[in-house]
Parts: C-alpha cells; structure tokens; sequence
C-alpha cells in the first residue's frame, strides 16, 4: 500500500496520454484529457493523506484531532469544477473544426489543412 | 504520420515516461506519511484565526484566496472563448427547430421535484459551504444542473429567459467582479489585497468567517452563471428557434 | 475509531478500480458510451476521495460527472451528428 497510490496517479496519466495520441474523435480526444488530468487529483490527494486522519472540517470533531491536508484539497476542489469549463472549452474548438472541415478525425483534419 | 510510425513513437516514450515516474515516486515519502508543514498548521490556525470550521473552505477563499481567484477568472475566459467560438455561428442551417414537446406526465414530476430538490440543495451547498462541506464551487454546479432540468422537462421556450444575455452577462460580470472588490476594499482601507477585514462572527454559525462567506457566494454565483452560459451556446442550435427576421437576414 | 482502522483495505479497493476504469474510459471509442463511461469512471473517483478523507473535491467530482461533463459531452456530440444529418440533406438537395 506504501507507493501503490502514486502509482495509479501515474498510471492514469499514461492511459489518458495514450487515449489522446491514438485517439480517432475530437471529442474522445478531449475525454481522454481528463483522464490525465484526473491523474493530478489522485496525485495531490495520496500526498496530502495522513494516516488515521480525519477530513479537516472540525465541525462536530474536537481542533487538534489529526487530519489529512486541507491544501491539496483546496486545489483538487477548484480544479475538478474549472475543469469542465475547459474540456468545454476544448469541445467548442473540436464543433468548430467540424464546422470548417467536416470531420472530427485529427488526421483527416491534418490532411484537409496540409 | 501514418498510424504505425505514431504508435512505433508512443510506446517507448510512453514507457520511458513510466520509467521517470517510477524512479520519481520512489523518492517520496510513503503514503499516509504526510510531511508537508502547511497541513499541520492550517489544519490548526484556521480555526481560530477565521472562524471557519471547514478549514478546505477556509484555505480555498483565504489562504490562497489569490490562487482562487486566478481559477475563477480562467473559469471566465474559458466561458468567453466558448461563447466566442460558438455565439457568432451564422449561417442558413441553424433553422432547425425543435418543437418536440414533452407528454410525460411522470417525467414532468419528476423533473419538478428534482428542480426544487436541486435548488434546495444547491443553496444549502453555497451558503453553509465554510461550515460543513460543500460550497460555491460544487453548488454552483447544483444550481446550474437544477435549472436546466427546466430545459429539459419543458419545451425550449422556457429556457430562453435563462439564455438571455441582459440577465446571464451581467450575473456573471458580478460574480468575477465580486471576488475582485471584496480584495479591493481591503486595499482601500490600507491592509494586502483580499485581506479578512470583515469581523469573523461566531464559530459554526453562518455569520461567521468575515469575508470567506462572500467571496464564497461570488464564487457561487460565478460557476452558476458560467455553466449556464455554457449549456445555452452549446444547445443554442437546438434550443432556440430563430425569429423569421434573424432567419431571414 | 474503528471505522478508519478498516479504511486501509477499503483504499486499495477504491484505487484498484479506479486504475481500472481508466483504461475502460479510454478505450471506449465511441463518444456517446465514452460519456456514460466517463461517469462510472467519475463515481468510481468521487469513492476514492471519499475514503482518502476529502468530502469537499469529492462532493465537486460528483456533480460535476454527474451533471456538467455528461451534459457538455452530450451537447457536443448531438451537435456534430446535428450538423452532419444537416450537410446529408443539403446533399441530398
């Protein structure tokens, strides 16, 4: 249990970087991106745990009662909602690409451009 | 590139890759063996200092209420780019329209209660978000989720006020702009940008936490709207008809 | 106290299945499964947070894959096949 954490956070990168190099479809393209990008959140959490902690929000618990690091939470929290609005953003520039070439396949679009 | 060549490329940088993250995990310390120093101290000061009993909350809008903000605005250019890429879409084809109406009663109700169910939870999600989890940014999600089960469960007609850029564009203009002069004031009054000027109330409550509480509810306000926004451009050929004058220009 | 001291085992669980759902997702190629994929992958996520003890991203993840990335996903898809029934009929025109 000591590194298999940060193994599966760099597992996921690998499958995400993987499932965008051979992707075939903007859009799968794009959901493959945040996969790696789900890869970072597994990261920053696993380095933040502290064993036998509790979740920092001390209501109801006493202060001074051990628990896992607010700050990597804090980022992870942010991050997971900003995130949308960027696969949004990468999806409105995949629909526009379809609108001026027609398809979605990267390397037919490569073809049309070049 | 053919197919071959990028998959012969992909393999062994993908493997060298795993490599440098196996040789990179190996030197960090084990997992639960937490060593960073901030943790400890937050997880003790915040308390105390700010009155907010979610310490994350507390972290999110005061600690790093900086950081924060950055996250926010690329929230707002990431909107403006879609709405850029997507609003100035013309052309003959966006005439299609969508009159399928919707005859399910039990979908109806369903819908209904969710909306009020979504709302209510949304809400509770923003305004108790320094006190137990929750907050702007996942209620604001609620919120947005909410509202568009109206979309869903009524004919695009009753979206529309929601898509209307008098009431979305300045919204979203608040909720940034919220954030902005909440850090501001503390600037007028002589203290560091952001600083918690206001008084930090009674711990647990939901007068509490001085200015967290409303930077938390313009964050709130802003992934709302900017979900919102998003959700019109991207349904916008299919939720809303054109009026025969923009159809026939 | 006994709870947390059966959380370890709970973890590798969580972690297993979440390694696993990676590859599912990515290897999904059809955009509209991807999506329905791409929410069982954010579950299987919104559990590992919940027992690395982080309520807050949890309760971020689960509504955001829950609603805002099946919605986005969703909107795009249709949008294409919208936009390539509409090229076929001019076509056919």
């Amino acid at each position: 249990m000591s590194y298999l954490p940060y193994a599966v956070a760099a597992w996921l990168c690998l499958v995400g970087l993987f499932g965008v190099a051979t992707s075939r479809n903007l859009i799968h393209l794009a959901i493959c991106l945040t996969v790696t990008q789900s890869s970072s959140y597994v990261l920053l959490l696993a380095v933040g745990y502290v064993k036998h902690g509790r979740a920092p929000i001390f209501k109801g618990i006493k202060l001074g009662t051990p628990a896992v690091d607010p700050v990597v939470q804090a980022l992870t929290l942010t991050d997971v909602v900003v995130s949308v609005v960027v696969v949004a953003l990468i999806l409105a520039l995949a629909l526009d690409a379809h609108r001026l070439s027609g398809t979605v396949d990267p390397d037919e679009i490569a073809d049309i451009s070049g | 590139m053919t197919r071959r060549l990028r998959l012969a490329l992909l393999v062994p940088s993908l493997l060298g890759l795993g490599a440098l993250f196996a040789w990179s995990i190996t030197g960090l310390p084990r997992f639960g063996d937490y060593r960073g120093p901030y943790g400890y101290v937050l997880n003790q000061i915040v308390v105390p200092l700010r009155h907010s009993t979610n310490v994350v909350m507390g972290t999110t809008f005061d600690v790093r209420g900086v950081d924060t903000m950055g996250e926010e605005f690329i929230l707002y250019a990431a909107v403006l780019g879609v709405t850029l890429l997507l609003r100035d879409e013309a052309g003959g084809g966006r005439v299609e329209r969508r009159t399928r109406r919707l005859r399910s009663d039990a979908v109806r109700l369903v819908g209904v209660v969710l909306i009020g169910g979504g709302l209510l939870v949304g809400l509770w999600l923003v305004a108790f978000g320094y006190i137990t989890p929750g907050g702007g940014f996942p209620g604001g999600v609620v919120l947005a989720g909410a509202i568009l089960v109206l979309y869903l469960i009524g004919s695009h007609r009753d979206y529309r006020p929601f898509r209307n850029e008098h009431v979305l564009d300045p919204l979203e203009g608040i909720g940034a702009g919220g954030y902005v002069v909440t850090g501001l004031a503390a600037l007028v009054s002589g203290m560091p940008f952001l600083t918690n000027l206001f008084g930090y109330g009674q711990t647990g409550t939901l007068a509490s936490a001085g200015s967290i509480g409303i930077l938390n509810g313009a964050a709130g306000i802003a992934v709302t709207v900017a979900l919102l926004l998003l959700f019109a451009e991207f349904l916008q050929t299919y939720v809303v008809p054109l009026e025969p004058e923009d159809a026939a220009s | 106290m006994t709870l947390i001291a059966t959380l370890a085992p709970l973890q590798g669980v969580v972690f297993a299945l979440v390694a696993l759902g990676a590859p599912v997702v990515v290897l999904t190629r059809d955009p509209l499964r991807q999506a329905l994929a791409n929410g069982i992958y954010g579950v299987s996520l919104v559990c590992l947070f919940v027992v690395l003890e982080a309520p807050d991203p949890a309760l971020s993840m689960l509504v955001v894959s829950g609603i805002a990335y099946p919605l986005v996903i969703l909107a795009a898809v249709a949008r294409v096949r919208g936009e390539r029934r509409r090229t076929k009929e001019t076509r056919d025109d």
